[in-house]
């Protein structure tokens, strides 16, 4: 069934691009295939279209549902359609598969080109500024020359305000979500233990473990029930299970709490249906970004080319991508006295709270897109 | 009068109040300078000055309906609360900085005054005077004032560090601030004779010294 307000039913596309990425670490791809799909029209003037940009685990398919008696619509439904706060009465809206993921765009799953067998370990490493140089070139392909917002949370929120960076004159509004100017020690070494998860499983094969008919279940699974820990408040942990049990204490390391079989089934379902060398690459694209960088570290410095305006939006119990890093950012706009709203959404989910249906989130987000000029 | 009435002149004075409040904060605003609203509400006072003299304002706030009326009003707006201090922003970054009639229900007064100075080349602050006649009659009546612009019962009240004219050029003589200019008005006239018994609204436009 599809509910009031929704895209409908939607279909992605494959755009190819013949000539060579060069990447940020040197290497570059031959060619490649991003993956798309759009809701809402383009106007004449290429003036309404707006940018999804996802993080670690998401994909192209960003509202609507692939046929009527799909289970779930598309992750970020609950914002996008006819009415919603990023109407698509009024904005054309485009989500992207990025380049090195497992949903259709050239990815380390893909063929190489150059044998006739899977990347693998030999798919390069990527960045975000990388993500960033492919999404522009899939708004060439699609023929708009500016964006009116790019539009993301956590990892997506990096590559919304990389946009504003790489392309000042591309993009006119960055809503930067859930995210921070880089990840902190504590943030990246999350990233590492996941990694380490998936390394160390012994169907890895060194990355090529296509070849070997089997995938690093035990790895991904690992990595994808520590990441769940961190995406939620210990609040929104304690109110969902509590200390629950499922038939009481048994003595055992079975799953007797209900924390642990949520952990373990979201940890199966992505071990089943996510490339394990991907969610490396995801997760090493939120190590490496860091714009300051190049500026010693002075983030203001960084941000001095940016002309667009910006939406910046923190939740209050987010530790992952806290409210101070959305702080930071702030500070760094302000600083160049560039035009910028700040919300702090008081909210209990944590990192996972920006893809809620927050009243008050959506309010803000409607609020403000009501006000962008296509 | 019936209570309808009795609302309706209280609507048109309040207006007319805001407006005289608007109109001088305006003349001590420059044409495009830089502003930080601080504690701005919906926004309406941003907006005013955005429309009149085409600054470059933000405004800092707390609540969220607020947040979005102020953004609905085509403000820039930042979400903090003050009594956490202003350090997102830069030493003397902004031309102005204004707190209109924010200043009695602060909990960290004194850090607040401190921290715009910091911000601002110039500072605003608005409040409600204490020491207005009408005021001193409540309590020469034995009742803590309820009116206006202090429109709380004493249990009820978010106005915790109320203070008259005479208390606050003490605060800036003691804290060495500047006062450039002080305005007073009562039911949108200017205050000459007596402010301090006279006045219901104290205005000051204040620098470090």
């Amino acid at each position: 069934m599809l509910e009031k307000n929704s895209v409908g039913i939607v279909a992605p596309q494959t755009a190819h691009f013949e000539q060579a990425l060069t990447l940020k670490s040197g290497a570059f791809l031959p060619q490649f295939d991003l993956v798309y799909e759009t809701y809402g029209k383009l106007n004449a003037d290429q003036s309404n279209a707006v940018l999804i940009c996802h993080a670690l685990s998401g994909t192209h398919h960003v509202a609507g549902k692939y046929s009527a008696d799909d289970k779930y619509p598309g992750w970020w439904d609950n914002l996008i359609g006819p009415g919603k706060p990023l109407d698509t009465n009024k904005f054309f809206v485009i989500g992207v598969n990025n380049l090195g993921g497992c949903h259709g765009s050239t990815g380390p799953s893909s063929i190489n080109p150059a044998n006739g067998q899977p990347w693998g370990a030999q798919f390069p490493v990527l960045t975000v500024e990388d993500w960033v140089a492919s999404q522009a070139m899939l708004a060439d392909y699609l023929g708009i020359k500016q964006l009116a917002a790019v539009v993301g949370g956590s990892l997506g929120g990096m590559q919304a305000l990389q946009w504003t960076l790489a392309y000042p004159e591309r993009v006119r509004h960055a809503l930067v979500i859930a995210s921070a100017p880089n990840l902190t020690a504590q943030n990246m070494a999350f990233n590492e233990v996941a990694r380490q998860a998936i390394i160390t499983d012994p169907e890895f094969h060194g990355g090529d473990y296509y070849a070997h008919g089997v995938v690093p279940r035990r790895g991904l699974r690992i990595a994808r029930m520590l990441g769940h820990i961190t995406y939620l408040s210990d609040d929104a942990m304690g109110a969902k299970f509590g200390r629950k049990l499922k038939d009481g204490i048994r003595y055992s390391f079975d799953a007797e709490f209900e924390m642990e079989s949520y952990l373990r089934y979201q940890g199966d379902k992505f071990a089943g249906e996510f490339d394990a060398n991907t969610y490396l690459r995801m997760t090493r694209a939120l190590d490496y970004y860091d714009p300051a960088l190049a500026f010693d570290s002075d983030l203001s410095a960084a941000l001095k080319s940016v002309q667009a305006s910006f939406l910046v939006v923190s939740f209050t119990s987010d530790w992952r991508f806290s409210p101070a890093r959305s702080r930071e950012i702030v500070k760094a706009l302000l600083d160049n006295e560039r035009t910028v709203s700040y919300a702090e959404v008081t909210a209990a989910h944590g990192h996972d709270a920006f893809l809620m249906p927050d009243a008050h989130y959506h309010a803000i987000l409607r609020t403000y897109l009501n006000k962008v000029q296509v | 009068m019936s209570q309808t009435a009795q609302n309706n002149v209280n609507i048109t004075n309040s207006v007319l109040q805001f407006r005289q409040d608007f109109a001088i904060i305006s003349n001590w605003v420059s044409f495009g300078s830089k502003v930080l609203d601080l504690g701005c509400g919906d926004g309406e006072l941003l907006q005013f000055l955005r429309l009149s003299l085409e600054v470059k304002g933000y405004g800092v706030e707390k609540d969220d309906a607020n947040w979005l009326a102020c953004m609905e009003n085509g403000s820039n707006v930042i979400q903090m609360d003050l009594e956490d201090g202003l350090s997102g922003f830069e030493d003397q970054s902004f031309d102005t900085v204004i707190l209109s009639q924010t200043l009695q229900a602060m909990h960290n007064t004194e850090e607040i005054v401190q921290e715009m100075l910091r911000v601002g080349r110039e500072v605003i602050v608005t409040f409600p005077n204490f020491g207005y006649w009408r005021n001193r009659l409540q309590i020469t009546n034995g009742h803590m004032p309820v009116s206006k612009t202090l429109p709380y019962q004493w249990y009820d009240t978010p106005n915790v560090h109320l203070c008259t004219i005479n208390d606050f050029d003490k605060f800036c003589k003691n804290h060495k601030i500047s006062i450039l200019e002080r305005c007073v008005i009562t039911n949108s006239q200017t205050v000459h004779f007596m402010p301090n018994l006279l006045g219901n609204l104290a205005m000051y436009r204040l620098k470090a010294a």
